[in-house]
């Protein structure tokens, strides 16, 4: 789900760098009046299992890899604006040293996985747990059912991406400058693999965290998320 | 032992498992992800490389890039495997030093 550098046109990035920048803005400043400084490690704990669970690329036989982003937990545990923080950190790092995602598509990215991804996560699973204890299995389901949609919608807002490419750009012969690919070969493509395969692994490790932490130290997990906003 | 504690060893053990994201997709003979393939490889997806693609493409060269040291491609998949630890020790590294420096400004008493 990492856009390189050059399959969006400068009108995508541009605008996706524009979208973002408020969003970063506003993340700062709710952020600073409400983390306590109990959360800062949990922040940066969620921020570095965000960047290295994306490193753990599940293949589809014969097909293409993808990978879970950890984004739908870190917003369980440290609340969507702070972990919209967190994870665009661990995205600009791939970017810029690692290749992983174009340096120009850093606003698009963070647009699809730090933003689009964090808020759908956060509020499924606040409305699916709804009023129910901290160590219910409701919210483990919960975490599961939010990890799996917000990734696919993830998905969703990048294939768009990349399939309104051709709409906007075309050469003198028709030929494609930037992503070749239509919404038509896009969306069932970037769907297709991540609700078949990628989005089971984002739920099955979301809810997994949030069961060994109900588990481990409850009392943790309840304050975590009674800070998390 | 403290949560966050064991938090930090889970961390530590996915750092250590990580070349499993590289192995994995190897044995299943996977290609890339969807939508994120070197610019080369359209002249065999459509038979030309899209002009703005092209350009963009090699805008930046990153240090580390696709998480393997400079001419390691070719030493095979133990070497590979042992760069992409260091890669995820380095970007974890980094990416908690940055969310720290952040995590204390905005903490700052205010």
């Amino acid at each position: 789900m990492h856009i390189p550098d050059g399959y969006l046109g400068p009108a995508t990035s541009g605008i996706m760098y524009a979208v973002m920048l408020p969003i970063w803005a506003v993340a700062s400043r709710i952020v600073k009046k409400t983390l306590k400084s109990k959360q800062v490690p949990f922040l940066a704990i969620s921020a570095a299992f965000s960047f290295v669970i994306m490193m753990f690329n599940v293949p589809i036989p014969a097909g293409t890899t993808g990978h879970a982003t950890g984004a739908v937990l870190a917003a369980i545990l440290v609340g969507p604006w702070a972990a919209c923080i967190a994870v665009t950190v661990a995205l600009v790092v791939q970017a810029l040293l690692f290749g992983d995602g174009g340096i120009t598509a850093i606003g698009a990215n963070c647009f699809n996985m730090a933003f689009v991804e964090v808020f759908v996560g956060y509020y499924l699973y606040k409305l699916i747990s709804g009023s129910s204890l901290i160590i219910s299995k409701r919210r483990v389901i919960a975490a599961g059912i939010a990890g799996y949609i917000a990734l696919n919608i993830a998905a969703l807002s990048t294939a768009i991406m990349f399939g309104i490419q051709p709409l906007l750009h075309r050469g003198p012969q028709g030929e494609s400058l930037y992503c070749p690919y239509g919404l038509n070969v896009a969306i069932p493509m970037m769907l297709g693999e991540h609700l078949l395969v990628f989005g089971w692994v984002e739920a099955v490790v979301t809810a997994l965290v949030i069961k060994y932490l109900q588990k481990q130290d409850p009392a943790l997990l309840g304050a975590q998320e009674e800070m998390a906003v | 032992m403290r949560t966050t504690t064991k938090l930090w060893i889970g961390l530590g053990i996915l750092i250590l498992l990580s070349p499993l994201g590289l192995l994995l997709p190897e044995h299943f003979k996977a290609g890339d992800a969807w939508g994120e393939w070197g610019a080369d490889t359209f002249k065999e997806l459509i038979g030309y490389i899209p002009q703005g693609l092209e350009k963009l493409s090699s805008l930046w060269s990153a240090p580390i890039p696709d998480y393997a040291f400079k001419g390691q491609v070719e030493k095979g998949l133990p070497s590979l495997s042992f760069a992409y630890i260091i890669s995820a020790i380095i970007g974890v590294t980094i990416t908690v030093l940055i969310v720290l420096f952040i995590g204390r400004k905005l903490t700052r008493k205010k």
